[in-house]
């Protein structure tokens, strides 16, 4: 049983005219097993939050904490964080040339493990999981990411959640930019993940069409920098009727 | 000298001095013209006045019976169409070489096994000049590697005649010790259908300054140039390139990339692209790359097009010098991947994108182990 608790996070991002601050003190916890969903207009700070949970050098975290089974991940480098059992699939995954996506698997992989995959498993493990989510074995010789259509570069960060097996996954808007069968198929890989029981995830999305796919335990709603309301399914399904505005009016935006 | 300045056609664009064969033309650099503003000239000294050239580069080959071997005068190298030099040092090259050497690859010749010819220098102290034709004939396919190893000071003229329909893949290694100083040209001329592939791979020297050039004999050439630099501390790394499509119907890409670590390191890229009035149809582009890897280093790269005809197919290019990717850093380390250990796969990346197009096992491990080391250094 683990968990990640995100407590009062503050974080500011450094833009041309000085500090702004974009988190304005999110709590949330995160049991392994569940499914939290978060959704929120654009630019409310859904991927700020990603991002400095998992320790992305743009944005500064200046009060609060975020805590996996008690480790306080702030102190940490982004690495030693994967290493905790965090895990983030990008909104915009990043093209790395030359780096081939299995060089690149197997490196963390590695990391992770501390010691190297066994060579014969490892390679048919890495061609499954690129099957199962509807990418050909040539996806394994591919410099990482480049050339990839958007829809690509989202199975394949799914690809790694399966492959890595983190404690916990936070996706970010994984759904968007995927073709009707593509979130399907990145659905099922979710849920082949979360199937195993222990795992947690926070999903970022705009559209409820995922939540039909993979069930959340509970919807939050996030508004200008902070968790604004929270519930069931009901709550997504409502947000689908009535948009953001009531929200926006009580966060005083 | 009148064979050979029938043979000097006057390049239109501004961006190059006027080639010629005679040293007259080319007098001492002060180091205030526009070709020589970033080189440190000291270093040139010996190559720029031709004093005291005596030494030989020891010499090393596989040329296979097929393959003529042979020498031949200024005039006869002339005759054959071999362009004039564009700067002093290949001026000079020329002017006290005297007599090339000439490596005949026979009409319609396919050579499978790579040709490596071996230059091996004495010693810093020497002071050496070299001028090669290499007459690629037409409907002939070779692989030549030029690799240059041990220290001297060394002007070279090297000219590339590609026949109608040829394919070449030229590669010159720049594999010199830490202290050897290297400048000089290499030209290509490609004939009609050619395709010519170039790899430029600078590894060791304390200053190699290459004018690399290029233009078509006709209708339809391909040229793909790659390079490859790695310049440590205090080194100077210069390739001034020169594509001249002055043919419709042709193709050049230009992909240039280098790493820099260390005080006092330098590199200069140059990438002229000149587009005649006659070139329509043709399609280019360039590219240059820098990773600054430590503080205290300098790259300028220095792109520049001239176009006399809007049509054409396409013309771009593009330069980048920088730090890390920190976006790709952060994607890496993400899953888990130690900070050490991303540097190291960016970089790695960044030069077998180039290293695993050059198509020879052997330049390719050299290539690779030179990374390594390179790595090693600053990681
Ligand atoms: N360097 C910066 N300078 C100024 N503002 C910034 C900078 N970086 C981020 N922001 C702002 O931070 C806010 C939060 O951005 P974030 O990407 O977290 O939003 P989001 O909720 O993920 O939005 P979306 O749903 O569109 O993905 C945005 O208003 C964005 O413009
Ligand atoms: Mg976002």
């Amino acid at each position: 049983m683990s968990t990640l608790e995100i407590k009062d996070l503050h974080v500011e991002v450094e833009t041309e005219s000085g500090p702004k601050q974009i988190l304005k003190g999110v709590d949330l916890v995160v049991r392994s097993g569940e499914v939290h969903a978060i959704m929120g207009p654009n630019g409310s700070g859904k991927s700020t939050m990603a991002y400095s949970i998992a320790g992305h050098p743009k944005y500064t975290i200046t009060q609060g904490s975020v805590k996996l089974d008690g480790v306080e991940l702030t102190g940490l480098s982004v690495d030693e964080r994967a290493k905790a059992g965090l895990f983030l699939a990008m909104q915009y995954p990043i093209e790395v040339p030359g780096v081939s996506v299995a060089n690149f698997l197997r490196t963390a992989k590695t990391a992770l493990d501390g010691e190297a995959p066994k060579v014969r498993t490892w390679v048919k493990d890495v061609n499954a999981a690129l099957d199962r989510l509807g990418l050909d074995a040539t996806f394994s010789s591919r410099s990482l990411n480049e050339g990839f259509s958007g829809g690509e570069k989202k199975r394949n960060e799914i690809v790694q959640l399966e492959l890595l097996n983190p404690k916990f996954a936070i996706l970010d808007e994984t759904d968007s930019g995927l073709d009707i069968d593509a979130l399907r198929i990145v659905s099922e890989g979710v849920n082949r993940y979360t199937s195993q029981g222990d795992r947690g995830v926070l999903l970022i999305t705009h559209y409820t069409r995922i939540l039909n796919y993979i069930k959340p335990d509970f919807v939050h709603v996030f508004v200008d920098g902070r968790v604004v309301a929270e519930g069931g399914p009901e709550l997504a399904e409502n947000l689908e009727v009535e948009g953001y505005d009531k929200f926006l009016k009580l966060a005083g935006v | 000298m009148s064979a050979l300045q029938a043979a000097t056609e006057t390049v239109a664009s501004h961006l190059h001095p006027t080639p010629s064969f005679d040293l007259a033309d080319h007098p001492l650099p002060t180091g205030k013209e526009e070709v020589w503003r970033f080189t440190p000239l000291a270093r040139l000294k010996p190559l720029l006045t031709g004093e005291f050239c005596d030494a030989f580069l020891d010499w090393q080959d596989n040329i296979p019976s097929t393959v003529i071997r042979g020498e031949i005068t200024l005039a006869e190298a002339a005759e054959l169409g071999v362009p004039a030099p564009m700067d002093r040092i290949a001026a000079m090259a020329v002017d006290k070489a005297k007599d090339a050497v000439l490596i005949d690859v026979p009409r319609g010749a396919e050579i499978a096994e790579p040709i490596v010819i071996s230059l091996r220098g004495p010693g810093a102290d020497a002071t050496a000049f070299g001028q090669f034709v290499f007459k690629i004939g037409a409907h002939s396919s070779a692989t030549i590697v030029l690799r240059h190893t041990g220290s001297v000071r060394y002007g070279a003229s090297v000219s590339v005649l590609v026949g109608e329909e040829a394919k070449l893949n030229f590669v010159s290694l720049q594999d010199w010790t830490d202290d050897a100083v290297h400048a000089g040209q290499h030209s290509f001329r490609i004939g009609r259908g050619a395709q010519v592939k170039s790899v430029t791979a600078s590894l060791g020297g304390s200053l190699i300054r290459l004018m690399e050039t290029a233009s078509f004999d006709g209708p339809g050439g391909e040229l793909e140039q790659f390079g490859v630099y790695f310049v440590d501390a205090g080194q100077h790394v210069e390739h001034r390139l020169f594509v001249d499509h002055n043919q419709p119907n042709t193709a050049s890409n230009v992909d240039y990339r280098g790493a820099l670590q260390g005080k006092g390191a330098q590199a200069v890229w140059v990438g002229d692209v000149l587009i005649r009035k006659v070139a329509e149809n043709i399609s280019t582009y360039e590219s240059n790359k820098n990773l600054v890897l430590t503080d205290g280093c300098r790259a300028e790269s220095v792109p520049n097009l001239e176009i006399e005809t809007g049509e054409i197919q396409g013309a771009g290019h593009s330069s980048t010098t920088g730090r890390f990717d920190d976006e790709q850093l952060f994607y890496l380390r993400s899953r888990g991947i130690p900070e050490a250990e991303a540097r190291r796969l960016v970089v790695y990346g960044f030069f077998t994108d180039i290293i695993r197009r050059i198509g020879i096992a052997e330049i390719e491990e050299r290539l690779m182990e030179a990374l390594e080391k390179e790595l090693e250094q600053v990681l």
